[in-house]
């Protein structure tokens, strides 16, 4: 099937990008070891804040350093190229071919973020775990609930992305645009801060938003604080994102190519 | 094709200040440029800026959103932190809006464009410095300038004129330490292009690391930052000397004024690391 064949393209050309890779668990790792000092002072003041022990908010550092790129935390993720050719025009030829413009862009999404979680992901963690008590579970269940919550965070990213990205069909420069939704991925995922961690009800609402479902669901379901119900509801919760906003770029998709008038004809 | 040896190297005093003047001069002329061509798209400028102000005011409001839950953290008030918060985003802001365009430098290097710069009768180091000078970048250190405003009356310091003093020199002497980092880091891509991330741990990583307190962090980490890549001096080692608490390292008192030694030593280093990898620069070949 095509979309497959797009995905394992895209995984292999991330694949060549070795010494960036290694540079980019570098620098994850270094960022980990940062947070991870600072955390603990944190939960030294105020133990169980946010429901959270020690170990616990440790492995929420190493989570989302692990998940840092694969989850394009920090916007952009390739789907910038994308902005790229509907900025330039580029676009017209993508929509002549036999195959779904989302689809596309989602395979090869999916492509590039499993890469990533191996190549960027596993390292990092596995530094965290060696150097510092974190709660990780022992058993693969859990661990195989992590990695599905981890790809519907993926589709709830790529959602928001692709929405950011289809907006250029209407700003002729969207670079603004992506800043903003970069900084608000990076707030509101909980990169910055655990969302539990926020006081009062901006905790509440910040855990009802599409970022929620990015990274702080999949981290509650790795160190268990979401087991049982709470693991059902997270990952619906995640699934209705990731539908809602897959189905409202369809909308946008079907409305822009529509209007689409490409510079020069 | 060209190397770096095709770039007239002048010898003795006068030559070397004669070349070091030609150097400014060009990097004022780029930076007007490309101030120029910025200022031609004005929306996007001001989102862009605002944009970078936002990004990072988001690191002091994750700062706040800690202090609402505590008093003091590793032994630091909220004025205190903001103080540290403050100091670093300037030296690093400043760096940044000066010579952090240099991390192009791999990306120029694999599209070839480095020979380009190499043709020119200006020294390489003051067009990779201001190419696409970013003045957005601005942004950042207006958004540190006002946590400093912020924070400078609520800390719990007996100003004398040398006290006050300080405050300035940590910001030339961060700036010109987070300066020589950009450029050894830049310098270490003519070995390894695609590496230009490894520089980010220490500028933006050493950034995110100096608005915390040193007491926060474990003892070899902090050795590390004063003795391997001595960030230290950037803010540390003169707020704790400024704030009166004692140094983790417990190293002598003096150690809190050379900042302006380890600034020089390290801007040294970074230009003889930079010449070394300009001059070993081979081009992509045909």
């Amino acid at each position: 099937m095509v979309y497959a064949a797009v995905a394992a393209g895209s995984f292999r050309r991330y694949a060549t990008y070795r010494i960036a890779t290694v540079a980019g668990v570098f620098t994850n790792t270094v960022f980990g070891f940062i947070v991870a000092y600072t955390y603990i002072a944190l939960w030294d003041e105020r133990p169980h804040l946010g429901g959270y022990g020690q170990a616990q908010a440790l492995t929420f550092v190493w989570t989302a350093q692990a998940l840092l790129a694969t989850a394009a935390l920090m916007g952009g993720g390739g789907l910038d190229e994308l902005q790229e050719r509907i900025r330039t025009g580029d676009i017209a030829v993508d929509l002549y071919r036999p195959a779904d413009l989302q689809l596309w862009w989602l395979a090869a999404d999916l492509g590039r973020a499993g890469l990533q979680l191996l190549g960027r992901g596993v390292a990092p963690m596995a530094v965290g775990a060696l150097v510092f008590p974190l709660a990780l579970p022992g058993d693969a269940l859990t661990w195989g609930c992590f990695l599905l919550s981890v790809l519907f965070g993926v589709l709830v990213s790529f959602a928001l992305r692709y929405l950011v990205a289809l907006a250029s069909f209407w700003l002729l420069d969207g670079s603004g645009l992506a800043l903003i939704s970069g900084l608000a991925c990076m707030f509101f995922t909980g990169m910055v801060l655990p969302l539990r961690v926020f006081p009062g009800g901006l905790g509440e609402v910040v855990q009802l938003l599409p970022w929620a479902a990015i990274l702080q669901v999949p981290a509650d379901v790795l160190m268990g604080v979401r087991s049982g119900d709470g693991l059902v509801r997270g990952l619906v919760f995640q699934a209705g994102w990731a539908g809602a906003l897959l189905a409202l770029g369809r909308l946008v998709q079907s409305a822009a190519t529509r209007k689409v008038v490409v510079h020069g004809g | 094709m060209a190397s770096g040896r095709t770039v007239a190297e002048p010898r003795g005093g006068r030559g070397r200040a004669a070349e070091v003047a030609r150097g400014l001069a060009a990097y004022g002329l780029i930076v007007r440029m490309w101030v120029r061509s910025t200022l031609a798209y004005r929306t996007s400028f001001v989102m862009m800026t605002v944009g970078n102000f936002a990004a990072n005011g988001l690191d002091f409001v994750a700062i706040m959103l800690m202090f609402s839950q505590i008093e003091s953290l590793g032994g630091f008030t909220l004025p205190e932190v903001a103080f540290l918060y403050g100091t670093s985003g300037i030296a690093l802001g400043l760096a940044d809006l000066l010579l952090g365009s240099i991390e192009g430098l791999g990306r120029r290097i694999r599209d070839g464009t480095l020979d380009t710069l190499l043709l020119r009768p200006v020294p390489v180091f003051a067009q990779i410095a201001a190419d696409r000078f970013a003045l957005r970048r601005a942004g950042r250190i207006t958004q540190a300038l006002l946590v400093l405003g912020w924070a400078l009356p609520r800390i719990e310091v007996d100003w004398t004129v040398g006290r006050v003093l300080m405050v300035p020199m940590m910001a030339v002497c961060g700036t010109a330490i987070f300066a020589a980092v950009f450029t050894a880091g830049a310098a270490f891509q003519f070995w390894a292009q695609d590496a230009a991330e490894v520089q980010n741990s220490f500028t933006y990583g050493g950034n995110a690391l100096l608005q915390y307190p040193p007491t926060v962090f474990a003892k070899e980490l902090v050795r590390g930052v004063t003795y391997l890549v001595p960030l230290a001096f950037v803010n540390w080692l003169p707020a704790l000397r400024l704030l009166g608490h004692p140094d983790p390292l417990g190293l002598p008192g003096w150690v809190d004024f050379l900042g302006p030694v380890v600034a020089a030593l390290m801007c040294t280093g970074a230009g003889l690391a930079w010449r070394l990898g300009l001059r070993g620069y081979r081009s992509t070949g045909s």
